[in-house]
């Protein structure tokens, strides 16, 4: 799952290449697909992806933050227990959250809520397939 | 190819340019294009005001003694606080911040921010120097906002939205080299402007321009795009007088000036940077367009000298009830840990709703689910202080805004204290999409240790004269969880009505509950709205 991403990410580089000669995109990228357009989310896998987007309200130790709401933690969270929730909470948003999994492949998806879902104290066992992203597009 | 004559090609000419009266270029207007064009030119010189915005409310009738409790004391609250107030009504606003004013906003030297996640930055900006993280620009069109700041006392100047000495760039044209916006528009209008001449001129339009409009046509086109006497663009005094000139005029020996080579159409179509000008174009970005005199949070100012002593800081809001007898709002006081209640007969809640979907209350479901079904923004904007103004001094460039495709989006140099001395901020980054989440996820000082690396790609002198930044995540900011609503076309069919509807004792109010979203104007006509609404029913009953 982690190569077909990263393919998808060098295709679709090579074909902005294509149009001029100095794609220096690659120079402001990160390695792991951050930085990379502002479209869509380029991650090129599930870890990556938490840390550089997901983190940034449920924060890098998926316990979440409170001022005057809160982002609900995402450790040992029984609400995970059924994969097909977070991945619908991700291609549908909930509340102020937006719907981030349409800017993200259905690899990129299932591979970020497999990361979660296996992380910050969960070890739900039955990943989710780009498949179940799919349906939901 | 056969070209206009000249002598054909001044058929514009004949008519007066200047001294036309409104009569007679609506008499012009009639005879040439029918009645529904001669409406449409009317509208455009009439009230055509933007917003909904109609001069200043008047409330008839008395407020029968009733109370209203505004939640959130931003710009929609505090309109809502005046309004109310002066018409009579007992008024209490309950805020969550410690000061008022909400996205009205500005960091300068010594505020402190606390982000959610607990990352607190001081910014270290010298004094007289500042950002204002939210909302930056009042654009002419929202008179509802400028006639709070001249009743208030604030003063407005004009900000620089299109500079064309600033740059365009993309990283991957030019070689990265970022283009003065006027060489690109000038050159991309100029290019057009011939092609369609030479469209019109092989009668390849014949079908959709009548003879008499195609000659029209051409001349506009040689006025559009800087064309020649024999409708090219090519490089001389017409084009260099838009794209500038290779050496520029002067006075005495060294006077002459000489012409710049324009690009080539296929280099200004394959670069992309011409995708960088429509932006400017919109109603909410036209000049004249103007940011307030030392800070937008000036705005904020003025609200609490106006109704401050309503406002009762410190306060989370934590339930919403309401029931035959009024509303009672509970809240914590955020410095004493005291949980409290507040009651009135109505409530005008202008909480984010981000923030609201998470409170208790208890709403009918079609209000409940309205609030629900707005997802918030992740902007993201990082200003950063440099020991001078290299954008000026080296590059003639005095305010306005560098279009870049890098994760920063934009530079936007100071509309104020232009030509001093001194170290000076910018708005180093205004980025939204993917960038703007992979940002907001970064410690703030990595947030602006990009921005001045990226940055450099386009000012080389950034790396050697930064002294410090400051960058605010709005995922992350503890009283919004976002910058503001998105609507879809979709959600506003199936939720917007029902959000801004009166429910029980309840009416929603603020930049989210608007067509105006993200701005402040949103704010002040969403509040003037709820506000008549309330008051209207006051009154019937």
């Amino acid at each position: 799952m982690k190569k077909k991403t990263l393919s998808l990410v060098m295709a679709s580089l090579s074909a902005i290449g294509a149009i001029t000669a100095s794609a220096t995109a690659q120079t402001v990228a990160d390695a792991d697909g951050a930085f990379m357009t502002s479209s869509r989310f380029s991650e090129t896998d599930g870890e990556s992806m938490y840390k550089h987007v997901c983190a940034g309200c449920h924060m890098p130790d998926g316990k979440g933050s409170t001022g005057a709401g809160f982002y609900p933690s995402l450790s040992q969270s029984e609400r995970l227990e059924a994969g097909g929730y977070p991945v619908y909470v991700l291609m549908e948003g909930l509340n102020g959250m937006p719907p981030l999994g349409r800017m993200m492949t259905d690899d990129q998806v299932a591979d970020v809520v497999n990361y979660v879902r296996t992380h910050f104290g969960n070890k739900y066992k039955d990943p989710v397939a780009a498949a179940d992203v799919a349906a939901l597009r | 190819m056969q070209l206009l004559p000249q002598g054909k090609g001044r058929f514009m000419t004949e008519i007066p340019q200047s001294g036309m009266t409104k009569r007679d270029l609506l008499s012009l207007v009639g005879k040439s294009a029918g009645a529904t064009a001669m409406l449409m030119a009317m509208g455009s010189f009439g009230q055509a005001r933007a917003s909904t915005f109609k001069g200043p409310v008047k409330f008839e009738g008395d407020a029968k003694g009733k109370s209203v409790l505004i939640l959130g004391a931003g710009v929609a609250g505090m309109v809502s606080a005046l309004e109310l107030s002066r018409a009579g009504y007992k008024v209490q606003v309950l805020e969550y911040n410690p000061a008022v004013g909400g996205r009205s906003w500005s960091l300068r030297g010594g505020d402190t921010y606390t982000e959610l996640g607990g990352a607190t930055q001081t910014c270290q900006f010298s004094p007289g120097n500042y950002i204002n993280p939210g909302p930056w620009r009042i654009p002419t069109e929202h008179g509802g906002l400028i006639h709070y700041c001249k009743m208030l006392g604030v003063g407005l100047e004009p900000f620089q939205q299109q500079n064309y000495n600033a740059y365009l760039h993309s990283t991957m044209a030019f070689g990265g080299k970022p283009q003065r916006y006027k060489t690109i528009q000038a050159d991309y209008y100029g290019h057009v402007s011939e092609l369609l001449a030479k469209a019109v001129n092989a009668h390849a339009l014949d079908d959709a321009v009548t003879a008499e409009d195609a000659e029209i046509l051409l001349e506009s086109l040689r006025s559009w795009g800087a064309l020649d006497g024999n409708m090219r663009y090519v490089k001389g005094r017409f084009s260099s007088g838009r794209r500038g000139w290779s050496k520029g005029p002067g006075g005495g020996l060294t006077a002459e000036p000489i012409p710049s080579d324009p690009l080539d159409l296929s280099t200004v179509l394959k670069s992309g940077l011409w995708r960088q000008i429509g932006g400017h174009l919109s109603n909410e970005h036209q000049h004249a367009i103007f940011q307030p005199v030392g800070g937008m949070d000036q705005i904020a100012r003025g609200f609490e000298r106006a109704v401050g002593h309503l406002v009762r800081v410190n306060s989370k809001v934590t339930a919403i009830k309401q029931d035959d007898g009024g509303v009672t709002v509970s809240f914590l006081d955020t410095k004493t840990g005291a949980k409290l209640t507040a009651q009135a007969d109505y409530c005008i809640c202008t909480i984010p709703l981000s923030i609201l979907s998470q409170i208790e209350k208890n709403v009918g479901p079609k209000l409940e689910a309205a609030i629900g079904a707005v997802p918030y923004s992740p902007s993201v904007k990082i200003g950063l202080e440099f020991k001078r103004r290299f954008w000026e001094q080296d590059e003639e460039i005095y305010g306005g805004i560098t279009s870049t495709d890098l994760p920063i989006s934009q530079i936007s140099y100071p509309s104020y204290g232009y030509g001093s001395q001194g170290p000076a901020a910018l708005l180093g980054a205004y980025s939204g999409g993917a960038f703007a989440y992979e940002l907001t996820a970064l410690s703030p000082a990595e947030r602006v240790q990009r921005a001045v690396e990226w940055g450099s790609q386009i000012h080389s002198q950034y790396k050697s004269e930064f002294m410090n930044g400051v960058a605010v995540a709005w995922h992350r900011v503890p009283w919004t969880q976002g910058c503001f609503g998105t609507w879809t076309e979709e959600s506003r069919a199936k939720h917007y009505r029902n959000l801004c509807e009166m429910d029980g004792r309840i009416l929603i109010a603020g930049e989210h509950a608007s067509y105006i979203g993200g701005w402040q104007e949103g704010a002040v006509t969403s509040a003037l709205d709820a506000t008549t609404r309330l008051h209207q029913h006051v009154q019937a009953g």
